[in-house]
């Protein structure tokens, strides 16, 4: 398989099915935009990918000895804990090299002592930049201002352009429009 | 001081002043502080069963606590939400009251046990704890990074199909095994006082992860000397006097 990852007619929810059926396939060095209305599915399909949620029907194939990286919607329990930006990167083997200087200077503080915004692009590229061939990101923009999501564009280019495949949900079109080589729209499907 | 009656003990609780704080660090990250308390409570029934049985009272305390340790997963169903220490502790204290109250060897050890009594250590208890401590600090080391990002990074950890046993139930047996040997040298209270004042403090001033473990390592050093001098020169039970330094020590930091 040429593909990193290859849906076909892929299924996926938690307890009942959330999904229509999905065809994709990523290859290295590709972002693939999924974007759609409000419960479709579109995190319930990364969390297929990433193995949380259940696959009903459909095949979901990944290239052998692929490494995953996933970052979700919810928020790393940092708050008392006294953990630095630099002690985080560390732990998800990820590198400085390349953040913007607003945060690079913030490394040694604690995770808990940064902006909601630094806090969040901080987590975000610890999940980003970690050895992974293969990134799953959900709803990456969330939090960030204008210098912010520039920085991840410019950046998540960058990283594809190594040959990492992303996957990427967003909300923001503009975003998706900026940093996506294709994109994928999901619909909405009757629940019974 | 520096008699063998005095240094024998002294030097077995530096070794569990030492072990546990960092110990505590790790349940704290894991918001699992009251599992210092129940393990505490089952090592001591365990030993006073083992009491009443004809068994070594610490091997009673060390398989109680390494028993429940273990077997709490398989009950993490339904004991979710932290319950399971709420149960070991209260099931511990039930069974370890109403042995003491109907045996009189475990009445005796009973007390020596919820006083928290480090002066009848003998040089048994500090071979397991410099051997026991140093194999429990080396495994800790070893398992740290996985500790912080299965708390930190859940998803992240799961996916990178690292193992989870070290980190599950490796952890939880270390941490039971941790605190029957502490219970069974400086009491209930008194190993509960070293693992959750000093990460406590850790937790609200240190910059960082090392340094938070290092700020631990020093008050419970610091806190556990003074506690040693001062139970000994007023003659007290030592884990109650333990404790009331700690709790200075932590208004003052906190």
């Amino acid at each position: 398989m040429s593909s990193l990852l290859q849906l076909e007619q892929l299924v996926a929810g938690w307890q009942q099915p959330a999904t229509i059926p999905v065809d994709l396939a990523l290859g290295a060095g590709e972002i693939v935009g999924l974007t759609g209305p409000n419960g479709v599915g579109k995190s319930t399909l990364l969390a297929a990918v990433a193995g949380r949620a259940r696959v009903f029907s459909g095949g979901l194939r990944q290239r052998a000895g692929l490494r995953l990286a996933l970052q979700t919607q919810d928020v790393p329990p940092v708050d008392g804990l006294p953990l630095s930006g630099r002690e985080l990167l560390a732990l998800t083997g990820a590198s400085a090299a390349g953040l913007p200087p607003w945060l690079a200077e913030r490394m040694d503080c604690r995770l808990d002592r940064l902006s909601g915004g630094q806090r969040h692009y901080l987590t975000l590229w610890a999940v980003l930049q970690a050895p992974a061939d293969l990134v799953l990101l959900d709803e990456p923009t969330n939090n960030l201002d204008a210098a912010g999501v520039a920085h991840l564009t410019a950046h998540l280019r960058e990283r594809a352009e190594a040959g990492a495949g992303m996957l990427v949900v967003s909300h923001d079109a503009a975003f998706v429009e900026a940093v996506c080589d294709r994109v994928l729209v999901l619909g909405g499907r009757d629940v019974e | 001081m520096w008699n063998e009656i005095f240094l024998i003990p002294f030097l077995t609780g530096l070794g569990l002043a030492i072990l546990l704080p960092l110990l505590g660090c790790y349940l704290r990250l894991r918001d699992e502080w009251l599992a210092a308390l129940a393990y505490s409570h089952i090592a001591a029934a365990g030993a006073l069963l083992a009491l009443v049985g004809g068994i070594m009272p610490a091997i009673g305390g060390v398989v109680a606590a390494g028993l429940a340790g273990a077997g709490k997963r398989l009950f993490a169903r339904r004991l979710a939400g932290g319950a399971s220490y709420a149960v070991l502790l209260l099931g511990g204290w039930a069974v370890a009251v109403l042995l003491a109250a109907n045996h009189p060897l475990a009445e005796r050890l009973g007390h020596a046990l919820f006083d928290g009594q480090l002066y009848f250590s003998g040089s048994e208890q500090l071979w397991l704890v410099a051997i026991g401590g140093a194999v429990a600090l080396l495994f800790l080391r070893a398992i740290s990074r996985h500790l912080l990002l299965a708390n930190v990074y859940p998803d992240f950890f799961r996916i990178r199909g690292i193992r989870t046993w070290p980190t599950q139930t490796g952890f939880d047996v270390l941490a039971a095994l941790v605190l029957a040997l502490a219970t069974m040298s400086m009491g209930v209270m008194g190993a509960f006082a070293l693992v959750f004042i000093p990460p406590w403090l850790a937790f609200r001033r240190a910059r960082n992860w090392q340094g938070g473990l290092l700020f631990a390592l020093l008050v419970s050093i610091l806190a556990y000397v003074a506690a040693f001098l001062a139970a000994l020169g007023l003659d007290q039970p030592f884990g109650p006097v333990l404790a009331l330094v700690l709790i200075v020590i932590g208004l003052v930091i906190a």
